[in-house]
C-alpha cells in the first residue's frame, strides 16, 4: 500500500516492503506448521483408531476359531463283554422306596466300575481299523469326560447294552490344538503334547470325515473344568454375572435414582449438600480394587458373609457403580426445562408431585442410559472381584447368589492363567467375544430403547 | 420358604392397608365437601402406618433372632459341654443346628444332641410363629389406628411427603457411608498391619519381600518404595502415550474435524473406554508384549514380554479415550469469541489453538490429566497380567515391575486370614492408593470446577 501512495523509494517504504516480505516469508513456514499440526492431529485419530481395530481383530481373530472344535463321530458298541453288569432294578412288589432306591444305587455303583475307558478306545480303534495305535494313544485324542458322558448315557437307557450307536464326542484339547495347527506342526516329537501316532491318526479321522470341526455350544452350556478343558464352558459364569447384574439394578437403581432426585430437587444449598456433592464425585473417581477391600473387611470380615457369592460381589458392584448412575441421572435431570416443574408449581402441585409425576417421566430415557452405563461398567469389572474369593474354582451353576459362582470377567482372568496356553488361549479369547457381545448388546438396547421413548416424547 | 412368608406377609399388609386407607377416607368425605389429600393419599399413609411396625418386628428378629437361639441351644446343652469354650462349642452348636434344620450331620449323633436338636425345632417353629404374629398383630394395631386418624382435613399428601422426603434423604447418605465404610475398613486394618510392622519401614523400607505366612508372623520386609517406584514408572508410560494422543484427538476432534467425521470417530474411540480392563489386560499378554519384545530383539535391546513397558502402553491405549472426551468438552466451553478474536487478527488456525486456546483450557486439562493419573494409579487388571510381578527399585523400562494394586491382589487373593501381616498389608496399601488417588482426585474436580465457574 505505500507503494501507492509514494512511488519513489524511501526508508519509510523500505521497511513495510521488508516487513511484508518477512511476513510472507513466514507465512509459508506459518502455513507448513499448520499442515504439520493437522497431521499430528490426524495421526493421533489415526493412532487412536487403530488400537481399536488391532484390539477387536487380534480378539476376534484368535477367539472365533475356539467356537469351533474338534468332534468325532464314532460308532460306539456297549459291548456285554465289557460292560457286565446286572439287569437295571426295577421296583418290586412290597420292596420299601428306600430299598428300592438302595439297589438302584448299587447298580449304578456297578455301571461306574465298568472300564468305559475300554469303551471308547474300541470304538476309536473301529473307527480307523489301519492305524497302529495303543490305549494311550487312542486315549489322548478324546476329552477325558466323554467315557461319563457314556456312563450317564448307560444309565439313562440300559437297554443300549449289545447295541451300537453313532456318538458324537469332543477331541481332547491337545487333538484340538494339533488339528487347528494352534500348535507348530513341525516341532519334533519331544515337544509335541501328543504321541506321534496319536497325531496320525487324528489327521487320519479328519481325512476321512470321522472327525470334524463342530459348533462348540458347550462354551454357553458346560461349567469351567479341569480335568477336561476342551469341554469347559461359561454356564457358571454367566449366571453369577447375571446373578450380581440383578443385584446391581435391584439396589443401586432406586438408591442411585433417589439420591440423584434429592441431590437435584430437594436438597438445600448448605454444608452437608455440598460434602455429599464432592464425596460421588470423590467416589466415582476411586479406583475399584478399593471397593473390592472394602469388600472382603465389611461383609466378608464383619458381617461373615460367605466367600466367592454373587451377592456379595453384587454388594461390593453396587457400591462401585451408584456414583456413575447418581451423575448420569443428576444430568439428565438438570436437562429437564424449569419450565416444567414451574407449571405443575404453578397449577398447584406439591414439590413432590411435580417431582414424581412431572420431572421423572420426562427423564426415564436419561436414566435408562445410566442404568445401562452403571450395568455395563459393574459387569465387566475384575479386580474388586478377586479380593472377595470370587476367583476360586467352581464347577457348578450357582442355584442361588448365596452359592459359590464365579463371573464372566474372573472366568476370562482364570482361563487366561491356564497351563495349556495353546489351547486357552483361543478359549479365553473366545470367552472375551461373549462378554464383549453382551456389553455391545447391552448398549444397543439402550440406545433402542432411548430413541425410540425420546421419540415418543 | 420362611422368608417368602415374611414377603407374602408384608405385602398382604400393605394391600390391605392402602385399601383400607383408600376405601376409609371416601367414607369419611363430606357429601359435596372435599377431603385435604386425595384418597390414594390416605391410602398410602395408612400403608406406611402397618408397615413400619410389621418392619421393626421383623428387623429385631434378624438383628438378634441368632444370639436367640444360641442362647437356647446352650441352655440345652448338658453343662460339661455348655461349659467348654470357643471352637468346641461353636462346633456343638453347628452340630445341633445341623439335626434341627434335617440335613443331618456327619458320624453318631449324642443323645443329648438329638434331643436339643428336637428341642431347638421346636423353639425355632414357635419363635417363628411368634414373630409372625407379633409383625401381623402390631401392624394390624397400627393399621386401625390410622384408619381412625383419617378425617377430611387430615393432612395425608404431607406426610407421606415427608416419609417420601427423608427416604430420599437415607438414599443419598449410602453415599456418603460407602466413603466412611472405605476408610474405617481401611484405617482399621491398616493400624492392625503397623502393630506387626512400623509404619516407618513400611513407607520408607525399599525391600518388598513378604514371605508366606507359614513361616511365621511378622518376618519378612514390607518396603512401600519398590511397588509406588514400578507405580509411577507404569502410570508415567501410560501418560506419555495417552496424553498426546488424546490430547491432539480432542483438538482436531474438536477444532478441524467436520461434525459427519467427529461424529463418527468419537464413538468409535469412546469404545475402548468401555472395553473391560482385564481384555487389556489378555490383549497386553498375548500381543503387545511379543511384539515389544521383538522389537527389542531385533534392536539388540532386552525387553522382557511382561514389563513396565508393556503395561504402560496398553494402560496408555485404555486412558486415551478418558483424556480425549474430557478434553473435548472443555475446549469446547472456551468462549468463541476469544476463538474468532484470533482468528480475526490473522493467526493460523494452529496457533490459535496453541496461543489462545490451550492456554485458556489449561487449568481444564491439567484437571483432566490429573483424574487421569489417578485412574492409572488405580489400574489393576491391565498390570496383574501383563507387568510382570517384580518389586524391586530399578529404572529398566524392559524389565518386570510391581505395583501398588498387583500386590494388594497378590497378597488378598485365596487367603482370608485376617490375623497375619501377609494380608493385612493389603490394606495399608489400600489406604496408601486410596489416599494418593483422593488427593489427585480433589484436586483435579477443584481444578476443573473452578475452570467451568469461570466460562459459565
Amino acid at each position: 500500500m505505500a507503494d501507492v501512495i509514494s512511488p519513489q523509494p524511501s526508508r519509510e517504504t523500505d521497511r513495510s516492503a521488508e516487513r511484508l516480505k518477512r511476513i510472507r516469508d513466514g507465512l509459508s513456514s506459518r502455513h507448513a506448521r499448520e499442515k504439520r499440526f493437522r497431521a499430528y492431529g490426524l495421526a493421533a485419530i489415526g493412532a487412536a483408531l487403530a488400537f481399536v481395530a488391532i484390539l477387536f481383530v487380534m480378539i476376534l481373530s484368535k477367539g472365533l476359531p475356539a467356537f469351533t472344535q474338534a468332534t468325532m463321530t464314532l460308532d460306539v458298541f456297549f459291548d456285554p463283554a465289557i460292560i457286565k453288569v446286572e439287569p437295571k432294578p426295577v421296583p418290586q412288589q412290597g420292596q420299601s422306596p428306600a430299598e428300592f432306591r438302595r439297589a438302584t444305587l448299587d447298580w449304578e455303583r456297578q455301571v461306574t466300575m465298568v472300564n468305559w475307558n475300554r469303551v471308547v478306545e474300541t470304538a476309536i480303534k473301529n473307527a480307523a481299523p489301519d492305524m497302529e495305535v495303543d490305549t494311550r494313544q487312542a486315549l489322548s485324542i478324546v476329552e477325558t469326560n466323554e467315557r461319563f458322558l457314556l456312563r450317564d448315557r448307560f444309565v439313562a437307557d440300559p437297554g443300549l447294552l449289545g447295541k451300537t450307536i453313532p456318538v458324537d464326542m469332543l477331541g481332547s484339547a491337545n487333538a484340538d490344538n494339533w488339528l487347528k495347527g494352534n500348535i507348530d506342526r513341525s516341532l519334533p516329537d519331544a515337544q509335541q503334547q501328543l504321541s506321534a501316532p496319536a497325531r496320525a491318526l487324528a489327521d487320519k479321522l479328519l481325512e476321512e470325515g470321522k472327525m470334524r470341526f463342530a459348533f462348540a455350544s458347550h462354551i454357553f452350556t458346560n461349567v469351567d473344568s479341569r480335568s477336561a478343558p476342551a469341554s469347559a464352558g461359561l454356564a457358571g459364569a454367566f449366571v453369577g454375572s447375571l446373578y450380581m447384574m440383578l443385584v446391581v439394578i435391584v439396589l443401586a437403581v432406586p438408591i442411585g435414582v433417589a439420591s440423584a432426585v434429592y441431590l437435584e430437587e430437594f436438597a438445600p444449598k448448605n454444608r452437608l449438600t455440598d460434602l455429599i456433592e464432592v464425596n460421588i464425585n470423590n467416589l466415582a473417581a476411586v479406583p475399584s480394587i478399593v471397593f473390592g477391600l472394602l469388600g472382603a473387611a465389611v461383609f466378608i470380615n464383619y458381617f461373615r458373609l460367605p466367600l466367592s457369592a454373587p451377592l456379595v460381589g453384587g454388594l461390593v458392584l453396587t457400591l462401585m457403580t451408584l456414583p456413575t448412575i447418581i451423575i448420569a441421572t443428576r444430568s439428565a435431570l438438570r436437562a429437564v426445562p424449569p419450565s416444567l416443574r414451574q407449571a405443575a408449581l404453578g397449577l398447584g402441585a406439591s414439590r413432590t408431585q411435580t417431582v414424581f409425576h412431572h420431572v421423572l417421566p420426562v427423564t426415564f430415557p436419561g436414566i435408562l442410559t445410566a442404568t445401562i452405563i452403571g450395568v455395563a461398567q459393574a459387569l465387566g469389572e475384575t479386580a474388586p472381584l478377586l479380593l472377595i474369593g470370587m476367583n476360586a474354582f467352581v464347577a457348578a451353576v450357582p442355584a442361588t447368589p448365596l452359592d459359590q459362582s464365579t463371573a464372566l470377567p474372573v472366568q476370562i482372568y482364570l482361563w487366561q492363567g491356564n497351563e495349556n496356553r495353546n489351547f486357552f488361549e483361543a478359549r479365553t479369547s473366545a470367552a472375551i467375544i461373549v462378554l464383549l457381545g453382551l456389553m455391545i448388546t447391552l448398549n444397543a438396547i439402550a440406545i433402542f430403547l432411548r430413541t425410540r421413548l425420546e421419540r415418543r416424547s | 420358604m420362611n422368608s417368602a412368608i415374611v414377603a407374602v406377609l408384608l405385602l398382604v399388609l400393605m394391600g390391605l392397608a392402602y385399601q383400607i386407607g383408600w376405601s376409609r377416607s371416601h367414607g369419611v368425605a363430606p357429601t359435596g365437601g372435599r377431603l385435604h389429600s386425595r384418597p390414594n393419599y390416605h391410602g398410602a399413609l395408612t400403608a406406611i402406618w402397618a408397615l413400619v411396625p410389621a418392619l421393626l418386628v421383623f428387623g429385631l428378629w434378624a438383628l438378634f433372632g441368632d444370639t436367640a437361639s444360641r442362647a437356647f441351644i446352650i441352655s440345652n446343652l448338658p453343662p460339661e459341654v455348655s461349659s467348654l469354650g470357643g471352637q468346641e462349642l461353636e462346633g456343638a452348636i453347628r452340630r445341633i443346628r445341623q439335626i434341627a434344620s434335617g440335613f443331618g450331620v456327619v458320624g453318631e449323633t449324642q443323645p443329648y444332641e438329638n434331643l436339643a436338636g428336637q428341642a431347638l425345632r421346636e423353639f425355632q417353629t414357635f419363635s417363628f410363629a411368634l414373630v409372625i404374629a407379633a409383625a401381623a398383630g402390631l401392624g394390624a394395631l397400627a393399621l386401625f389406628a390410622a384408619r381412625r386418624r383419617i378425617a377430611p382435613q387430615l393432612r395425608a399428601r404431607n406426610e407421606v411427603e415427608r416419609v417420601v422426603f427423608f427416604l430420599l434423604l437415607a438414599c443419598s447418605a449410602v453415599a456418603i457411608l460407602t466413603t466412611v465404610g472405605i476408610v474405617a475398613s481401611l484405617l482399621t486394618e491398616a493400624i492392625r498391619f503397623f502393630t506387626f510392622v512400623s509404619p516407618v519401614d513400611f513407607f520408607f523400607g525399599t525391600v518388598w519381600n513378604p514371605r508366606f505366612s507359614s513361616v511365621g508372623a511378622g518376618s519378612g520386609e514390607y518396603g512401600l518404595l519398590p511397588l509406588l517406584w514400578g507405580t509411577l514408572m507404569v502410570a508415567t508410560i501410560a501418560m506419555l502415550v495417552a496424553l498426546p494422543i488424546g490430547l491432539m484427538t480432542a483438538i482436531y476432534l474438536s477444532q478441524y474435524a467436520p461434525a459427519k467425521v467427529r461424529n463418527t470417530v468419537k464413538p468409535v474411540v469412546e469404545i475402548l473406554a468401555g472395553i473391560p480392563t482385564i481384555v487389556y489386560g489378555f490383549f497386553a499378554l498375548v500381543t503387545v508384549g511379543p511384539f515389544l519384545a521383538g522389537i527389542g530383539q531385533s534392536l539388540g535391546l532386552q525387553i522382557r514380554a511382561t514389563s513396565a513397558m508393556t503395561a504402560g502402553i496398553v494402560m496408555g491405549i485404555m486412558i486415551i479415550p478418558f483424556i480425549s472426551s474430557l478434553s473435548d468438552d472443555i475446549l469446547r466451553q472456551v468462549p468463541r469469541a476469544m476463538r474468532d478474536g484470533s482468528l480475526g487478527l490473522g493467526a493460523t488456525q494452529s496457533e490459535t489453538i496453541k496461543r489462545v486456546i490451550l492456554p485458556a483450557a489449561l487449568p481444564g486439562i491439567v484437571g483432566a490429566f490429573l483424574l487421569a493419573v489417578s485412574r492409572a494409579i488405580g489400574e489393576t487388571m491391565i498390570v496383574v497380567l501383563a507387568a510382570g510381578n517384580s518389586p524391586y527399585l530399578r529404572l529398566n523400562l524392559g524389565e518386570a515391575v510391581s505395583t501398588v494394586t498387583v500386590t494388594i491382589v497378590n497378597q488378598l487373593t485365596g487367603d482370608t486370614d485376617f490375623a497375619s501381616p501377609q494380608s493385612l498389608v493389603a490394606f495399608a496399601l489400600g489406604l496408601t492408593l486410596f489416599a494418593m488417588t483422593l488427593v489427585l482426585n480433589v484436586v483435579a474436580l477443584y481444578i476443573v470446577r473452578r475452570y467451568r465457574e469461570q466460562y459459565e
